[in-house]
């Protein structure tokens, strides 16, 4: 027998099979079948973990994903996952758990000492006790505080299972698969409708494989399992409902490999999100029981009464030998008889109503008692109860209690539905919908199982007839049998901590405190207390904590109202909802046709968008200063080659093409000649410069446009926005053709030697081929174009080829003597020459007349952003403007985003009158140099200011912002 | 998440949609007759109802189009979807 708790016969285990399990490092067996909990509870073992704030011993209160107390971290090293509930962890042989938030050890735990200061962590401490001296919070409080509570700590290591999502359209979504989803299923499965049942547990069945109950003579596990067998209805088992989103979108996380080792599931999904769009819900997701809120309930040996017989049922565990009942609802009664019936002792049923009439049926029942305290130190081993004005105690090693049903309402009011108090069950049910859902059976309310199943089996038939199956017609659900209330929540009677929010250690005196400092609303109670806000979302806490709140404030229930559902129900792994979108995958992966070279070459990149580009080449033992250094002066004094292809390349065609870049251009396009480039500025219809880049013209009707490399994809949904939107006249047709040309750009004094000898039909003469024109022609045989455009104000031929026909041609001229330069060289040199870079120089705040490029803007056309441009504050004399900088110290190369003020040292509030929007060192300058925005910046020059950075003050000149060769004189070699 | 019915390529989920904001807001025929006050609410000004809202969307992982849709933002219910150009649909919950 694996444990002396274990009943000599029944559960829904394999008694043939033996497993063995490790729990803090002790031996332990269980059979499959039983949860860590079970085999554990069996074993006798009753202390499972210590508690979040004050290190309070703390056991086994449930048997379900309500479970707010039995967290273990499941697995060491990479398989661990933290604060899993045991009572739904499915054993497997080899299983090693430990438990939470203890140290040294379980059983001897230095942070139970917080518990004998538990003055000082009453709720909302943290706002008050450790105010002063405030620098000491960051220091010595929070990380100590951080050190002390919480539960498992994260692995450290990566996650080596994989996760997958899954994406599914269904007639009916059925989520649970108790009496109520399994009817519901059944019904709209026979109708023809496409149905998905999700069930949390391994096997369907929900509370009957829990109980003694039949349906209809037949045994509940087996009427289960005979209902979904002949259906076309799919089941998941093992699989829980986790969010409700809008449009009736849920979403399901499935566990694959439950109940199986790290070694066995290698290989196999951990598990799949469903993404389930269903044009009909229902909702049979069951009903929690209350705890009871009385001092010491949450030493080991407290439990729900039903779980207790859920132990018994499923899992042949008798979890105590000598119980008292704690009742605030007739069910209990029924625990306390099927208890009685495997052996246990009942010492007594302590029924909390004084109107009590249930059957006592030979049970030992005390009517209008009420628990004082729990007696004992790590376990129960007695109780205190108030019983006709006296107290008493009785020994016991179990108590297990009962304080009503809440139903499952987590899912309907994520879907938005309207929640209603309900005085009969003392609790929240289900109201009025919002989307297209119905709840069933507990989960509405209804603990009757005949009714439960009716009503499952009506809403199942008229989802379908709604969507238009053949189902039969509705007929009467049986009447709700009477059912007494239980009492409300009261304050409890006795002294000691009596917790309402278990996982958070949040204790009835803080919900009375909270009140008395003024927190009445419910969403105050949640954030000054945490009530609810623990890993279990506060599933056996919320409504006895509103309850106080109520009592105490002498209201209703329903007035108090409740916190925001959200999801998830229960946590669901990082890894899972990331699915396989991870490393790799995370992004997709564009490369030009010279990365595979350049990456051979020891190109050191740097992401642009879902690029790498080449940043630099360094060679033997270089810096990036001196690679930097050397690639700019090769380009400056002989040739270098850069990979361009991650500019944005778009074909734009159709007799209004001209027309149309006459619109979204600041400049005018009508008279530019086929053949023929221009450097076009777009701007926002707020005036601010948004992208700019060179079209050309490359036909009658049709134009090639370049877009930065990030902002290419903007760029095309730009035009068609506008084109579809408001423009639907104008005949314009635009395609991406960014990963159709590779584009290699040959720029210095001998870039026309360099490329001669591979171009066989193209004039490079500067005089037959002009700067801002565009030839076709074959280059290495390859039919291409070349584009006289230079950003680094040498002479530059960009050249494109087929994609695929790039790389050689590149080979062929680093082979050549051309210096391949990266994006870094690249700015330097469009820096010395005073070249924006947009997203550099702009930010979404910068018109063209702050960058000075006035020439830019026609006068003889309207244009997207222009009368914003008339705006008094597009007008304002101190508006930030393009300038260069050079720091006094000529070595200095200031840092990137560091601020202008006038003088340094000055006191807060400093006047920022701009800041540094590029910095380099300059080779061809030998010193440091900048572009900035400065406040009126360009009747500034001269003028010497500072620029204010972590490293320092740095006394910097304001000049022109053009550094290098300002007459252009270099453009043509 | 929502589900809209594209006019071109039928339901789909909201992920593969790109929002544009309130619907039927023309530019100006002539931006430089505009006072700067009526520029800056051409540029600026949105409604932000509560109920009914007309806006529009753009199909972006799939056919790429424009379209306007009517949608209850409370509830989220999409009411009606109906192409770029079309005039706004009479819906009895439309807000002022």
């Amino acid at each position: 027998m694996t444990g002396p708790h274990r009943l000599p016969a029944g559960g829904r285990i394999d008694r043939s099979r033996t497993l063995a399990f490790r729990f803090d490092g002790r031996r332990y067996t269980g059979h499959p079948g039983d949860t860590l909990a079970s085999a554990l509870l069996a074993n006798g073992v009753r202390l499972f973990a210590r508690s979040f704030k004050y290190h309070r011993p703390r056991g086994v209160m449930a048997a379900g994903a309500e479970e707010p107390n039995a967290l273990v971290l499941l697995e060491p090293g990479p398989f661990a996952e933290p604060n899993l509930r045991a009572t739904e962890i499915e054993l497997y042989d080899g299983l090693t758990a430990e438990s939470v938030n203890r140290w040294p050890s379980l059983r001897f735990d230095l942070g139970a000492a917080t518990g004998l200061m538990s003055g000082l962590f009453v709720a909302g401490f943290y706002y008050k006790t450790f105010m002063w001296p405030p620098s000491w919070w960051n220091r010595i409080y929070a990380p100590a505080i951080r050190r002390m509570a919480g539960l498992a700590r994260a692995p450290r290591e990566p996650d080596p299972e994989v996760y997958e999502h899954r994406h599914a359209h269904c007639d009916i979504l059925v989520v649970g698969g108790g009496p109520a989803g399994i009817a519901a299923a059944h019904a709209a499965a026979a109708a023809g409708a496409r149905v998905m049942l999700a069930d949390e547990r391994p096997r369907p069945g929900g509370s009957l494989p829990d109980g003694p109950e039949r349906v209809g003579g037949e045994d509940g596990a087996a009427w289960a399992g005979r209902m979904l067998a002949g259906t076309s209805a799919l089941l998941l088992p093992r699989t829980t409902a986790f969010g409700y989103y809008d449009h009736n979108f849920v979403a399901l996380a499935e566990r694959l490999t439950e109940g199986l080792s790290p070694s066995e599931r290698a290989g196999r999904p951990r598990q799949r999100i469903w993404h389930v769009r269903a044009r009909r819900v229902v909702l049979a997701t069951g009903a929690h029981e209350r705890p009871l809120v009385f001092p010491g309930n949450d030493l080991p040996g407290v439990m729900l009464a039903r779980s207790v017989t859920a132990y018994i049922h499923r899992y042949g565990v008798l979890p105590g030998n000598r119980a008292v009942f704690l009742a605030n609802d007739d069910s209990v009664y029924a625990a306390a008889r099927e208890f009685a019936r495997h052996g246990g002792e009942v010492a007594a049923v302590v029924d909390l109503r004084v109107d009590g009439t249930a059957d006592a049926d030979g049970l030992p029942v005390l009517r209008g008692a009420v628990p004082l305290r729990t007696l004992g130190r790590r376990a129960v081993t007695g109780i205190e109860i108030e019983s006709e004005g006296a107290a008493r105690r009785i020994a016991c090693d179990l108590v297990a209690m009962g304080g009503g049903w809440n139903p499952a309402v987590h899912l309907f009011s994520q879907s938005r539905g309207m929640l209603r108090w309900d005085d009969q069950l003392q609790t929240f049910v289900p109201g009025r919908s919002a989307q297209a859902e119905r709840s069933v059976g507990a989960a509405a309310g209804r603990f009757d199982l005949e009714g439960c199943i009716a009503e499952g089996a009506e809403t199942g038939a008229a989802f379908a007839r709604e969507l238009g199956f053949d189902a039969p017609a509705p007929s009467a659900l049986p009447e709700r049998p009477h059912r007494p209330a239980p009492a409300q929540t009261a304050p409890p009677a006795g002294r000691g901590k009596a917790f309402v929010d278990f996982q958070n250690d949040v204790t009835a005196a803080d919900v009375a405190l909270a009140r008395r400092e003024g927190m009445h609303s419910v969403e105050h109670l949640k954030r000054w207390t945490t009530l609810g806000m623990a890993t279990d979302q506060g599933k056996t806490s919320n409504i006895n904590g509103l309850a106080l709140m109520a009592a105490g404030l002498g209201v209703p229930p329903a007035e108090v109202g409740h916190t925001t559902f959200r999801p998830p129900y229960t946590p669901v792994p990082f890894g899972a909802l990331a699915g396989r979108n991870i490393a790799a995958l995370a992004d997709p992966v564009r490369r030009t046709p010279m990365q595979d070279w350049q990456e051979a070459n020891g190109a050191v990149f740097e992401p642009v968008g879902q690029w790498l580009r080449a940043r630099y080449y360094p060679r033997d033992g270089e810096t990036m200063r001196e690679a930097v250094a050397r690639e700019c002066r090769a380009v400056r004094e002989a040739a270098g080659i850069l990979d361009a292809s991650t500019l944005g390349k778009i074909d734009i065609r159709g007799p209004d093409a001209a027309e149309f870049l006459n619109r979204i251009y600041t400049n005018g396009w009508k008279t530019l000649a086929v053949g023929r480039c221009r450097y076009g500025l777009m701007l926002g219809e707020d005036g601010m410069v948004f992208d700019d880049g060179v079209t050309t013209r490359t036909g009658e009707h049709r134009y090639l446009m370049t877009t930065t490399s990030g902002n290419a994809a903007a760029v095309l949904d730009w035009l068609e926005e506008w084109l579809q939107t408001e423009w639907p006249e104008l005949r314009v047709y635009c395609t991406s053709v960014t990963e159709q040309w590779g584009t290699i750009t040959v720029s210095g004094p001998q870039a026309r030697a360099l490329l001669e000898p591979l171009v066989e039909d193209i004039d490079l003469d500067p005089a037959a081929f002009p700067f801002l024109s565009m030839r076709e022609g074959r280059i290495d045989g390859v039919p291409g174009r070349i584009f006289r455009i230079a950003f680094t104000g040498e002479l530059s031929y960009e050249v494109n080829l087929p994609w695929r026909r790039a790389a050689p041609v590149w080979a062929k001229l680093v082979e050549a003597g051309a210096v391949p330069y990266g994006t870094e060289a690249m700015h330097v040199l469009r820096a010395e020459k005073g070249f924006i870079v947009v997203g550099h120089e702009t930010d979404g705040t910068v018109t063209p007349v702050d960058l000075g490029m006035e020439r830019m803007l026609s006068s003889r056309k309207d244009f997207i952003g222009r009368r914003s441009l008339a705006r008094p504050d597009s007008q304002r004399a101190d508006r930030k403007q393009l300038v260069g900088l050079l720091p006094e110290d000529a070595s200095e190369v200031l840092q990137e985003g560091a601020q202008i003020v006038e003088t340094p040292g000055a006191t807060p509030p400093v006047p920022m009158l701009g800041h540094v929007t590029s910095s380099y060192w300059s080779p061809v300058m030998g010193r440091g140099f900048a572009l900035a925005l400065v406040r009126g910046g360009r009747a500034r020059h001269g003028d010497r200011v500072w620029a204010s950075a972590t490293t320092g003050e740095s006394r910097v000149r304001i000049v022109d912002p053009v550094f290098y060769d300002p007459e252009g004189a270099r453009l043509d070699g | 998440m929502m589900r809209i019915e594209c006019p071109w390529c039928g339901g789909r989920d909201e992920t593969e949609f790109h929002y544009g904001g309130e619907a039927h807001i023309a530019r100006p025929e002539d931006p430089d007759a505009l006072s700067d006050e009526a520029w800056a609410d051409y540029l600026f000004m949105r409604a932000n109802p509560r109920g009914v809202h007309a806006e529009r969307w753009m199909h972006a992982q799939g056919c790429r189009q424009w379209f306007n849709v009517l949608r209850h933002t409370a509830s989220h219910e999409v009411v009606a979807v109906y192409p770029m150009g079309a005039p706004r649909p009479d819906h009895p919950e439309t807000a002022a």
